[in-house]
């Protein structure tokens, strides 16, 4: 047992249990955050994409006793932000979705690559996606919309 | 008004972003129990003992003992038991689950249980024909006899998985008699079906619901009915909420993949170098149980012949049974196997007799009014030259492939030219499916699509609401479309084959036009049954007639370099051109090609699935590699308007015509850059390496 505090979704939370839970079982068993999806366990496919403070990691390869004292946000709070809207609208328009699983992982990446790099190349975001496995779309539509969020942000990023 | 075809904003578009949209394992009940699965550890055998150990209260073992009902899973062939008795038939068949409310406690009991087996020898070797067609076309004997030459290779495929993001699973509960499961399934009814003689149950006390779908591909078409026998079974017996969610590596080393096949073409030619006839012996690997495997087979033995009319022809096929995970359904269903077969034989046909591969293959090349090779018709206007001349002007494919078969610059670029029956073989649709669909007007003005279709994310939602909103005139947000839930949709079949739009989406056009003559009344359910048009004549048992209602077409053309030290092949460029009657919507469409064609390139070249000794050699996205996005190429493609009569708009089917061709094209340009032939796929590294030290040009 150990106390994990830590801030979700711009909340301060503190959690008393086991500390080698990972975190995307926390997520979804204990703050029902089930937008963090589970596709492979082992950190290869990016379906539990969360940022934890602002730069994208696996939550099925977070023990949570990683997180005390740093920042969590999933898809559940980003999905408030206007540059979340802005990722939306441009992955609507290319037509980035399809079953939607992997999806919440895509946008949580998407943000992570334009927090850093706010006018990626294709070749850019193609490095800064491949730790997110789509096996729907083939990817295409994806890039394009990260390429129509940089520029219909317009200087959020 | 607007052309149908015109994209519209996908109506599950913001669940999906945000996350809301709720997937099996998404579902969290009071009192929710766990349930995980034992699986033999050897590949043929007869358990002899199982240890279980004093099980603490409220967990539970669930095996055969308990089905109340046959301890088969309704497919095809009763073949396949929902728990074994005594005898296991491949490594990882599950033969019990361990059920309780602490799934660390669940984990270990299943460690702690020890089964005692009598091991026989596994069989392997493709020598057990469980499933055995032929058919022909013509007088193959003739040709064979009057032969010039008489060419022959032989082709295999391995197997490929579905790889489905979101793996397979179901939540069940049970209130009083009736069971009601939710799950990551393509086919409502076959899992309704398959619990009503699993536990021996009315119908009205079988409920299945549609979760969002995690991407399917096929892997989520007859798979789920064994997962969720056995989930009804423990509910049966625990009487408490069950969550069944499939692990990944459980998932990969259990589940249906794609049937490894084994090919072998032989060719007639005459003086003036002209096809006679063709005689093709196809053989695939269905696993332990024949599941789905003779419709596969089916589908592959009809697509022998490809784009090309062939006069006389001779086919054969094989369903093998081995002591190997059970294989199924996956997008293509037969015809990438095939289609990999007939296109690199014509291009070796080519090459053995030393002439332009264009004029030939162009000289085959189907046409209106032509047979099939079911000795059917193609009632159709093919506009496959218009399609091949576009893509071959948009890929610059004859400079391309001038350069590059000259000069040994280790590029190459293919091209691909396929069809894809649509909807269910032969009369499956008339005497099998029988698909019922329901528009209901509501009291509130709201219409109600009453289907049983399923959007694993082809986008059949959007779609669907697009074509009864375009019909009656009224405003997309005032459709409904749930996802399935069997207790309020009738039968609609499947969502499998090609055919939800073509099909489902036909009868669900034609039933809101009836209704739009009602469209006043207060309250109103409609109904539109599947009536086969009466010029479609099959015989199944001697696989002659019109195999399909209809063909989609289409042009696959792909560029690629191999590193010469590395071996490794990289994607440099994909053009594909595609005749699916008219897109129902545009942008989805453009989407089932980009991903379709993703699979399809990748299963020629990259995706490496194996078994030792019946073991799964690949366990997870680690070893198992599906393309990233540093994987893919710039990919352009055309889609032509060739309105289907019948179809909803001239729809046509999409899902696996996107898939089926990337694999000869991709393999055809890798032929060219390394100026060897190539007789299977994958082709990797390893294999590139092999041709280039000892292949044959």
């Amino acid at each position: 047992m150990a106390t994990i505090k830590f801030i979700l979704n711009g909340k301060k939370v503190t959690y008393v249990g086991n500390p080698g839970l990972r975190l995307l079982d926390v997520l979804r068993n204990e703050y029902h955050l089930t937008g963090v999806k589970e596709g492979c366990g082992e950190g290869e496919c990016g379906a539990c994409s969360v940022l934890l403070n602002h730069k994208i990691v696996n939550s099925c390869s977070v023990p949570l006793a990683n997180v005390d004292g740093l920042e969590v946000i999933t898809i559940e709070g980003f999905s408030e932000t206007k540059r979340y809207s802005v990722i939306k609208d441009s992955f609507e328009q290319t037509g980035g979705v399809q079953c939607g699983f992997c999806t919440p992982g895509m946008i949580i990446a998407s943000e992570s690559l334009l927090n850093e790099n706010p006018t990626p190349s294709d070749e850019e975001i193609k490095i800064g996606l491949s730790g997110n496995l789509c096996r729907c779309t083939g990817y295409q539509m994806i890039i394009e919309a990260i390429q129509k969020a940089s520029k219909d942000g317009d200087g959020l990023w | 008004m607007k052309d149908i075809s015109t994209s519209i904003k996908k109506v599950d578009h913001e669940e999906k972003c945000s996350g809301k949209a709720l997937y099996a394992s998404d579902y969290f009940f009071e009192d929710m129990q766990y349930a995980r699965t034992l699986r033999s550890i050897i590949a043929k055998g007869t358990i002899s003992l199982i240890d279980i150990p004093t099980l603490e209260d409220g967990y539970f073992i669930v095996d055969y003992h308990d089905i109340p009902g046959k301890n088969v899973v309704k497919i095809i062939f009763d073949d396949q038991v929902i728990f074994p008795e005594n005898k296991v038939t491949y490594l990882g068949e599950p033969i019990l689950l361990v059920v309780g409310p602490d799934k660390a406690k669940v984990e270990s009991i299943l460690k702690s249980i020890k089964v005692h087996y009598v091991e026989e020898e596994p069989i392997f070797e493709w020598t057990d024909s469980k499933v055995h067609y032929h058919f022909s076309k013509g007088s193959l004997e003739n040709s064979f006899s009057k032969a010039n030459k008489l060419i022959e290779f032989d082709y295999a495929t391995s197997y490929q998985e579905q790889a489905y993001i979101e793996p397979q699973g179901f939540i069940g509960y049970t209130e009083g008699e009736k069971v009601t499961l939710i799950g990551s399934i393509q086919c409502p009814y076959y899992v309704k079906n398959a619990l009503i003689l699993a536990l021996n149950s009315k119908p009205e006390n079988i409920r299945v619901i549609q979760a969002t779908v995690g991407g399917a591909f096929g892997g989520k078409e007859e798979f789920p009915s064994l997962l969720a026998c056995q989930l009804a079974v423990a509910l049966k017996k625990v009487n408490k909420p069950i969550k069944m969610i499939y692990e990944r590596e459980e998932d990969m080393i259990s589940t249906t993949k794609r049937h490894p096949s084994k090919i072998k073409m032989i060719a007639s030619v005459n003086e003036s170098n002209e096809i006679t006839g063709l005689k093709a012996i196809v053989g695939i690997d269905a696993g332990a149980n024949i599941g789905l495997s003779g419709v596969v087979l089916s589908r592959a033995l009809i697509a022998c012949t490809g784009a090309y009319t062939i006069e006389h022809l001779d086919v054969t096929g094989d369903v093998y049974i081995t002591n190997t995970v059970p294989n199924g359904a996956f997008r293509g269903f037969g015809a990438p196997q095939m289609l990999f077969a007939i296109e690199m034989f014509i291009e070796h046909i080519v090459k053995t007799l030393n002439i332009d591969p264009l004029a030939l293959r162009l000289k085959y090349l189907a046409k209106q009014n032509d047979h099939t090779s079911t000795s059917g018709l193609f009632r159709d206007p093919i506009i496959m030259p218009q399609m091949i001349e576009k893509a071959m002007a948009l890929s610059n494919y004859k400079d391309k492939a001038n350069e590059y078969s000259k000069n040994n610059l280790y590029k190459g670029i293919g091209m691909s030219w396929f069809l894809h029956g649509c909807g269910f073989t032969g009369s499956g649709e008339a005497s099998h499916i029988k698909a019922k669909v329901k528009l209901k007007k509501n009291k509130d003005g709201f219409i109600e699509i009453l289907i049983a279709a399923v959007d694993m994310g082809q986008g059949v939602r959007t779609t669907m609401k697009k074509i009864v909103s375009d019909i009656l005139k009224l405003p997309i947000e005032k459709i409904i479309y749930n996802l399935p839930d069997t207790d309020f949709v009738p039968d609609s079949g499947p969502t499998v084959a090609s055919r939800t739009i073509m099909i489902v989406g036909g009868l669900v056009a034609r039933c809101a036009l009836k209704l739009k003559d009602h469209i006043n009344e207060e309250e109103i359910t409609l109904e539109e049954n599947y009536v086969q048009p009466s010029y479609i004549k099959w015989d199944e048992s001697t696989f002659t007639g019109d195999a399909y209602p209809a063909y989609s077409w289409g042009v696959n053309i792909v560029e690629v370099s191999v590193n010469p030290i590395t071996y490794q092949t990289t994607i440099e460029g994909v053009w594909s051109v595609y005749d699916l009657g008219k897109a129902i919507d545009e942008r989805i469409v453009m989407g089932q090609a980009d991903g379709g064609i993703t699979q399809g390139i990748a299963y020629g070249y990259l995706e490496v699935m194996e078994h030792s000794l019946g073991k799964i050699m690949q366990k997870n996205f680690t070893d198992y590699i599906i393309p990233t996005s540093k994987d893919i190429s710039k990919m352009e493609t055309i889609i032509m308007d060739n309105p289907y009569p019948l179809g909803p708009y001239g729809a046509k089917g999409v899902g696996e015509l996107t898939l089926v061709g990337g694999a000869p094209a991709v393999a055809k340009a890798i032929e060219m850059a390394i100026k060897r032939k190539v007789f299977s796929i994958p082709m990797t590294p390893e294999k590139i390496m092999e041709l280039m030290n000892n292949g044959n040009d």
